[in-house]
Parts: structure tokens; C-alpha cells; sequence
């Protein structure tokens, strides 16, 4: 009592010693070579998508740029060529630009974005010798012919780290809303295809199994059959 | 008359190297025990913070640095060699560049200071704490002044400068804060120290710090208990108050004033407070080793003819136990607020140390005269518990008047 009541907490403290660690050892990929798997919807490095025929997505409207908080986005929109343009409609991304020494992953831009032009990936472990290179510019952001982000030389990639972001999830069942589960509101991806819906956005998973494959079924036919959406 | 027969006909302890003249061998072992003590110091600094960081993450469930070396005893390193290559600024506008670039060594050196008074091994047991190497007889400390402890309290204040100029010299709003807060708490805990000391000098009779652990060879002649306990515990206090240490750490309360003084500081600067921080943390337990638990005292084990280096090994374990107690605090104490700091200081340590130096004073007169001890010590009882409610008294009827508003604001 009185005085020792105090002490208690030093027991606690002392007790601590012996209990059991609630962190891990930082798997950075570094020392044993092992890297952590990532959580769903992990905000990372960004990509910039095309579609199946290899058309960029961007159309050069700037909203990811207006949207950043960090203002760390810099997007410079320009006029299609006619006889050999770059995305589907009138404008397309002519400079597109993250500093990465800025961008704080909100995942803003990804919820901007009107033709899901940018999404994430869960890669977010970099380290840059110049503030040049924390600068990714549109060539490295794209996506390679494969459809998959690029693995730029400094970057340490590893399986499944381009899967499942929030932007992923959200496209097979937009802002997570039940009566969209199953309808797939994006377009065709490069790499990906149209995405096989995510179990989990409602509250009645049996139920609506069902109707989720068929609704990927019926989406999926329908563009193969007009060839894709322009 | 030479400088070293005045020496000698003082009744102190001259360090029994120099009483055969000083010749070349002699200034070539002080320098040699120079480099030692301050090679030791650095290491045991860089082991201090890992050790600090890893017991602090112990004690809260993480794991603490894990990368750099084995069990990250690295880190420091590392993060010493990255402090040594980023940019210096210096405030050279609204600061005082000349007085921003003294400040850190003004911390660093006398915690270094400090040290070269404690006696760190020998044998104290079967002997006099003197060590006998290649025909050379000296003490297991690198100079043994007769102002010992005077000394440290001269070189634990000028500290307090090192602080006050830094947050000063920044020309910035919360270092200013920090340094005025780190000045009147030192002060203010400076007293509480120097009191709790006198218990030591009373009873050790002498201010070497040599000579105090002489008077302490056996475990129950050992300070803390004859001077009664008490003493030790406003020491221990006080010490964590003057190593701004959780949690009395206001001067740099990160919360409150970003970093305190050292707010402006960046690069080596910043890393020099950061070392001369951690090397206090290790001279003041080396010193309390020193006052209270009979520095190196302690059983030999085995190895008679080795009893100098028995003298290390317990003063290092005593030494790591005080700094296991200095992240314990950190790991479970929450800072106090300014005024809980100053009460503290001004209306308990002082007043209890006070009173125990004359308690411990009259026992001591008591002694000497033949009076009747247990009579002594009633009538020091009965004193105290006087003196103590007048204070009580005298305190609270200043917070009922301060309350009622007719007080001294």
C-alpha cells in the first residue's frame, strides 16, 4: 500500500522481460534473403495499366495530380496522334510522373483515377543513392508487354507482390457496396484479363457464389464478343 | 619545498605512483591509463545505448535492433558512422555559431572528467586497492585528487553549461524552452545531490574517492548501509534527474519541445550530446558504485594473486546493474509535470536530506563524546518528526492561501 503501489509498475516492466515478443524480425529481403508476405490491399509502388490490346489506360486528366495531398504526382496531358495514338479516346498521359520521396501511399490517385489508369502494387521497400532516381517517370510506371509492373533493376520483387491491392480488390466488387459484388465494373487488363470477382465484400458469401460466376461468365463473353470496349 | 613533499605533508592519499619521483615510466603509464579509460568509455558507451535500446525493447514487448552485427550490437555504430556523413547546420543568423559549436563538447568532456576519479578494480579486500605492475605501484584510477568528490560535483555542473548553451546558443523558441527547463531542474537536483553526499563524506571522513572505497572494504561496511539507506535513495533520484533521464527527461520531452535542446543540433554535433548523454549515464553509476557499493568490493573467488581484476569484474557487474536500473526507470516511469519536478526537489529530497546530515551528524558528535546512543538517536527521531510537519504545515497552508487566491499571485 502507499509507497509500494508505485512499484507496481516496475514488476510489470520487469515481468515484460520474460513475456513473449509482439513484433518480428524485419524480413526486408536483405540478410536471409526472405521477404514478408504483404496484407490484402497494401498501398505500394504504383503502376500505370493498359488494356488488353496494350493501349495505356491514362487518359492525361490530371485528377490523380489534383487529388495528391503530397503533391507528388506531376501528369502532363497531350492530344492522341490520329494515326497512332497511345490510349483509346482524345487525350493520353504524356508525362506522368511520382516522386517517391513524397508519395505517402494514401491511395488516393487509385481512388481518383476514372479509368483505373493507376493502381498499387504491395512493393514499397526502396532506396534511392539520388533524389533523380526517387523520381519514377512514366517509363518505369507502365506496365511491360506482359501486363505485369516492371522489375526496374533496384527493385527486389518477389511472387504476389502485384495481386491483391486495395485498387485489385475494389475492382471485382466496386467501393465495396453488395449490390455490385460479382459485377465487374473494369475493363480488361493486360496481364489480367478481366479479374475473377473477391469473396468477402457481403454479408451472404454462399448465396451469391452462384451468381458471382456467372456474372464473370457473362462479362467475360461479352468482351470477347464485341472485342473489347472502343 | 617541492611540489611533491607539500603533497606529502598533506594528510591525503598521494597516488603511491609518483612517490618515487616522476620520471619517464610513470608519464608513460598515466598515459597509458589515460587511453584505456578512455577507449573502455567509448566502448562501454556504444554497448550502453545498445543495451538501452534492447532492454527498453524488451520490456515492451518488441525486439529491439536485431540487423547491424550480432544481437545489433552494431547499431550504434551504424548509426554513428551515418550521424559522422550527414549535413551540419549551424544557426549562424539568429544562433551564436562559436557558442552552438562549444556546447556539445562542453556536455561531453566532463563526463568524461568524471571518470578519471573512479577507482575501477583492485583489490580492496586483502589490500589497499593498489596494483604492483612491472615494479610499479599505482591505483587502479587515472588520478586520485584529493578533492575527489568535489570534483565530480565541480564537473557534473559544468554539464548543465553544455545544455544551457546549446538550447541558447540555437537562436530558436523550443531549445530555448528546453534549456531554461534543463537549468532550473539541474540546479534545483544539484542541490539534492550535493546533500545526499555530505551523508558519504561524513561518515567516509574524506573527500578521495580512493579513500572512501578504502573505508568501504566489506560488504556491510559498504555506505549504503551505514549511512542509513536514505542517502542512496535522493542520490539515485537526484543522479536520474541530473542525467535528464525518464522521468525527468522535461529538457527534451519530444512531445512538448520537439528535442529540447539538441533540437537544432544535426550531424556529428548531434551525435556528440547523444555520447556525452550516454557516458554520463555511465560515469554517474560508476560514481554511485563508487559512493555507496564500495566500488570494486567484493569476494575473491579463486585466484588470489588476480584480486585486481576480482575488483573489475564486480565493479562492472555493480556498474551494468545501475544502468539496467536507469532503462528500468525509462521503460516504467511517465515524466512528471514541471511543478510535480520542482516539488519534489525543493520540498522533499532537500528537506529530507537535510535533515538526515543532522541526523547522521549528531549519531556521528554522539559517538565521539560517549553520549548515550539510542538517546541520540530519539531525540534526531522526535527532531525530525518535527521539523518535518512544520514543513508539511508550512507547505500546505501555502497551497490553501495560493487557492483562496490572496497568495503570491
Amino acid at each position: 500500500m502507499g509507497i509500494f503501489e508505485g512499484l507496481e509498475g516496475f514488476k510489470l516492466t520487469f515481468g515484460k522481460l520474460f513475456d513473449e515478443r509482439v513484433t518480428g524480425d524485419y524480413k526486408g529481403g536483405r540478410n536471409d534473403d526472405e521477404k514478408r508476405d504483404k496484407p490484402d490491399r497494401m498501398h505500394g509502388r504504383h503502376v500505370l495499366n493498359r488494356y488488353e490490346d496494350g493501349m495505356e489506360k491514362c487518359i492525361g486528366c490530371e485528377l490523380c495530380a489534383g487529388v495528391c495531398p503530397a503533391n507528388c504526382i506531376y501528369v502532363r496531358g497531350a492530344d492522341n496522334p490520329i494515326d497512332d495514338p497511345v490510349s483509346p479516346g482524345e487525350r493520353y498521359g504524356f508525362v506522368y510522373e511520382i516522386n517517391y520521396l513524397r508519395c505517402i501511399h494514401c491511395d488516393l490517385c487509385v481512388e481518383a483515377c476514372p479509368t483505373q489508369a493507376i493502381t498499387e502494387t504491395k512493393l514499397f521497400e526502396f532506396s534511392f543513392t539520388n533524389r533523380q532516381d526517387a523520381i519514377y517517370t512514366k517509363d518505369e510506371l507502365v506496365v511491360g508487354d506482359d501486363g505485369m509492373p516492371q522489375h526496374l533493376p533496384w527493385e527486389d520483387w518477389r511472387p504476389g507482390e502485384d495481386e491483391h491491392t486495395s485498387a485489385w480488390m475494389r475492382a471485382t466488387s466496386p467501393s465495396g457496396a453488395a449490390e455490385y459484388v460479382g459485377k465487374v465494373a473494369w475493363s480488361g487488363e493486360l496481364g489480367y484479363g478481366i479479374r475473377a470477382p473477391e469473396a468477402g465484400q457481403t454479408a451472404d458469401l454462399a448465396e451469391t457464389h452462384v451468381d458471382v460466376e456467372f456474372e464473370v461468365d457473362a462479362a467475360v463473353a461479352a468482351a470477347s464478343e464485341d472485342g473489347g470496349h472502343h | 619545498m617541492s611540489f611533491l613533499s607539500i603533497l606529502h605533508a598533506l594528510p591525503i592519499a598521494v597516488d603511491p605512483l609518483f612517490v618515487g619521483g616522476v620520471g619517464l615510466e610513470e608519464v608513460l603509464i598515466v598515459i597509458l591509463k589515460v587511453v584505456v579509460a578512455f577507449v573502455m568509455l567509448m566502448v562501454s558507451v556504444m554497448l550502453m545505448i545498445w543495451f538501452e535500446r534492447k532492454l527498453h525493447a524488451d520490456m515492451t514487448n518488441r525486439m529491439g535492433p536485431t540487423i547491424a552485427g550480432p544481437f545489433g550490437l552494431l547499431q550504434t555504430l551504424a548509426d554513428g558512422i551515418k550521424l559522422f556523413f550527414k549535413e551540419d547546420l549551424i544557426p549562424e543568423e539568429r544562433g551564436d555559431p562559436l557558442v552552438f559549436r562549444l556546447a556539445p563538447y562542453l556536455t561531453l568532456i566532463p563526463a568524461f572528467l568524471i571518470f578519471t576519479v573512479v577507482p575501477i578494480g583492485g583489490d580492496f579486500v586483502n589490500g589497499d586497492g593498489t596494483v604492483t605492475w612491472f615494479g610499479n605501484t599505482t591505483h587502479l584510477q587515472i588520478a586520485d585528487p584529493p578533492i575527489g568528490i568535489l570534483f565530480v560535483l565541480a564537473m557534473s555542473s559544468l554539464a548543465v553549461y553544455g545544455i544551457m548553451l546549446a538550447g541558447w546558443s540555437s537562436g530558436s523558441k523550443y531549445p530555448l524552452f528546453g534549456s531554461v527547463r534543463a537549468s532550473a531542474q539541474m540546479v534545483s537536483y544539484e542541490a539534492a545531490l550535493g546533500l545526499s553526499l555530505v551523508a558519504v563524506l561524513i561518515k567516509s571522513g574524506t573527500l578521495s574517492t580512493h579513500e572512501i572505497v578504502v573505508g568501504q572494504a566489506d560488504g556491510w561496511s559498504w555506505n549504503l548501509w551505514v549511512t542509513g539507506f536514505i542517502p542512496f535513495i535522493v542520490f539515485l533520484i537526484a543522479t536520474t534527474a541530473e542525467l535528464n533521464r525518464p522521468p525527468f527527461d522535461l529538457v527534451e520531452a519530444e512531445q512538448e519541445i520537439v528535442g529540447g535542446f539538441h533540437t537544432e543540433y544535426s550531424s556529428i554535433r548531434f551525435a556528440l550530446f547523444f555520447l556525452g548523454e550516454y557516458m554520463n549515464v555511465v560515469t554517474m553509476s560508476a560514481i554511485m558504485v563508487t559512493l555507496f557499493f564500495g566500488g570494486p568490493d567484493g569476494p575473491i573467488l579463486f585466484l588470489d594473486s588476480l584480486g585486481w581484476a576480482w575488483g573489475i569484474f564486480w565493479f562492472l557487474i555493480k556498474v551494468i546493474s545501475f544502468c539496467f536500473t536507469f532503462v528500468w526507470f525509462r521503460a516504467t516511469l511517465p515524466r512528471f509535470r514541471y511543478d510535480q519536478l520542482m516539488d519534489l526537489g525543493w520540498k522533499l529530497l532537500i528537506p529530507l536530506s537535510l535533515g538526515w546530515i543532522v541526523a547522521l551528524a549528531a549519531l556521528e558528535v554522539g559517538r565521539d563524546e560517549d553520549w548515550n546512543r539510542f538517546l541520540v538517536a530519539a531525540i534526531c527521531f522526535v527532531g525530525l518528526m518535527v521539523m518535518g510537519f512544520l514543513l508539511n504545515s508550512a507547505v500546505a497552508a501555502g497551497k490553501r492561501k495560493r487557492l483562496a487566491g490572496e497568495g503570491f499571485d
